[in-house]
């Protein structure tokens, strides 16, 4: 019954984002801040990840490359192929939601504790769109993150590649054009907007209906990150089986 | 004015106002008090709108809340100022983004407009030089003054102040009693205080409500609260032994 009583909340909540809407003039530098902290907050993370994990897709899959008929190409074309479908879309969206998640869920978990939440009430202001709708609209650049991360993941892949002397350039880059599919990048795409939302709405679930004190914001932002792993995982399963599958 | 007419609240199982009846008047400050646990919180979050309530009613000046519409609910709630127990200020804010807040979301005002409006206040409560401080960077006196600053910014009718003086020493509490007191007057508000602090209730006290379990034990004013024999009031608020001289003292003068 609490499970089905969160998931009615969850989508209370999802329509409330988008009603009685805050003035734009409040609104416009709440969505710059949360852009600032949300997205160029994340870029370095991000970039310092995808690159290095670029970099060991490339060097995972030479050395398990053994049989000499296998072509050089093909260390490019897996780590494309592993960067854009998965790692880029799906695995930082899991970083992502322990770092903005975790965020989220405690700045907003805090301003419940601290009764800020109540007074934006009391003011008769929908608390859920000031405070969730900036939010949601700064994670809308989130695929710029996504754009960004595959880049830096292919760009890890060719250096460890190319230096760490288990390939040459040219056959890497030949594996990267090898075979390429357009569709695989609407799909990474379509996947990282879902994920996006998810990002924005279920740590500002549990940050906003948290209960108690200093503790339980604690608390509050690790259950966020679980869960919003979990439906990360979910949900990339079913896209995946709807769109490629 | 405020009426209040047969209220009752549950949480699940617990019925923690068992219907209150009672009213408060406009230009005074009016003092809800009685133990933890008797549902004073519970009453002020109705009184605000905060908690929906399963039985009776609460008028603001002529207005029932519960048959209201959204949009009449929210113009209403733009009428009412709190001042919170623990201030309740934005963080990301500074003192006067604080006090300009309620201006900037209800208000078509320019922005030097607003600037004279918090200006006008932050000097009512004293607070002339802490525009640009943080509310990390005040002490608790300030940030309840910059509370009550807030509160009162857009013109309210109705103020509420839930525990004012919570972790205040004794002399700033008498300032932010003193201060709640004036701006009431001086604007004619509804002034409704949730309070623990026996200086409050002797000091500015005009109409004091005792809860105990959910019910209103008794009704009155700093005046007639040394006088009453009524268990309940006399065991909570002349506990201690310094108030106990007081009420002799008042006493022994009020028979001369």
């Amino acid at each position: 019954m609490t499970y089905l009583h969160n998931i009615g909340t969850y989508f209370i909540m999802i329509k409330d984002i988008f009603r009685r809407p805050t003035k734009w003039s409040v609104m416009k530098p709440l969505i710059l801040k949360d852009i600032d902290d949300l997205i160029i907050g994340s870029l370095g993370i991000v970039a310092f990840i995808s690159f290095f994990v670029g970099g060991v897709v490339a060097i995972q899959t030479s050395l398990n490359m053994t049989s000499p008929i296998m072509p050089k190409y093909l260390v490019g074309f897996a780590t494309r192929q592993s960067i854009i479908l998965e790692f880029a879309p799906t695995f930082i969206s899991i970083i992502m939601a322990g770092k903005v998640g975790s965020f989220i869920t405690s700045s907003i978990g805090t301003m419940r504790v601290t009764e800020q939440i109540d007074a934006l009430e009391v003011m008769g202001i929908n608390a859920i769109n000031y405070l969730v709708f900036p939010k949601f609209i700064a994670l809308t650049l989130y695929p710029f993150v996504i754009s960004i991360a595959m880049f830096l993941g292919i760009l890890g892949g060719l250096m460890a590649c190319v230096y760490g002397g288990y390939g040459t350039m040219e056959d890497y880059l030949e594996g990267v054009q090898l075979d390429f599919i357009p569709f695989h990048f609407i799909y990474a795409f379509i996947k990282t907007f879902v994920f996006a939302f998810l990002l924005a709405t279920i740590p500002s679930y549990y940050g906003y209906f948290m209960k108690g004190g200093a503790l339980e914001v604690g608390k509050a932002s690790t259950t966020s990150f679980v869960w919003t792993s979990v439906l990360v995982i979910i949900v990339n399963f079913l896209l995946t089986s709807l769109l490629l599958g | 004015m405020i009426e209040v007419k047969d209220l009752h609240k549950s949480f699940e199982d617990a019925h923690i106002l068992k219907g209150i009846s009672t009213s408060f008047e406009k230009g005074q400050t009016n003092l809800i008090i009685g133990q933890s646990g008797s549902g004073k919180t519970v009453f002020l979050k109705c009184l605000l709108g905060l908690f929906e309530y399963e039985e009776g009613s609460i008028s603001y000046e002529g207005r029932n809340f519960s048959k209201l519409s959204r949009n009449e609910k929210t113009e209403l709630r733009s009428e009412m100022g709190m001042v919170f127990q623990g201030s309740a200020l934005f963080d990301s804010m500074t003192i006067a983004e604080n006090v300009m807040f309620p201006l900037r979301m209800f208000t078509k005002q320019s922005m030097s407009e607003m600037e004279d409006r918090v200006n006008i206040v932050l000097k009512r409560v004293n607070l002339d030089n802490a525009h640009k401080k943080m509310p990390s960077e005040a002490s608790g006196g300030m940030q309840k003054r910059v509370a009550i600053a807030r509160a009162i910014v857009n013109r309210p009718k109705f103020l509420f102040c839930d525990e004012p003086n919570s972790g205040l020493d004794p002399k700033t509490a008498i300032v932010i009693d003193n201060l709640i007191q004036e701006i009431t007057e001086e604007f004619d508000i509804t002034t409704v205080i949730n309070t623990h602090d026996m200086n409050s209730v002797m000091e500015i006290g005009k109409k004091i409500v005792f809860l105990k379990d959910g019910l209103l034990e008794w009704e009155g004013s700093n005046k007639t609260i040394f006088k009453t024999e009524n268990e309940a009031v006399t065991n909570f608020v002349y506990s201690s032994e310094l108030f106990r001289k007081v009420r002799r003292m008042y006493l022994e003068e009020d028979a001369q």
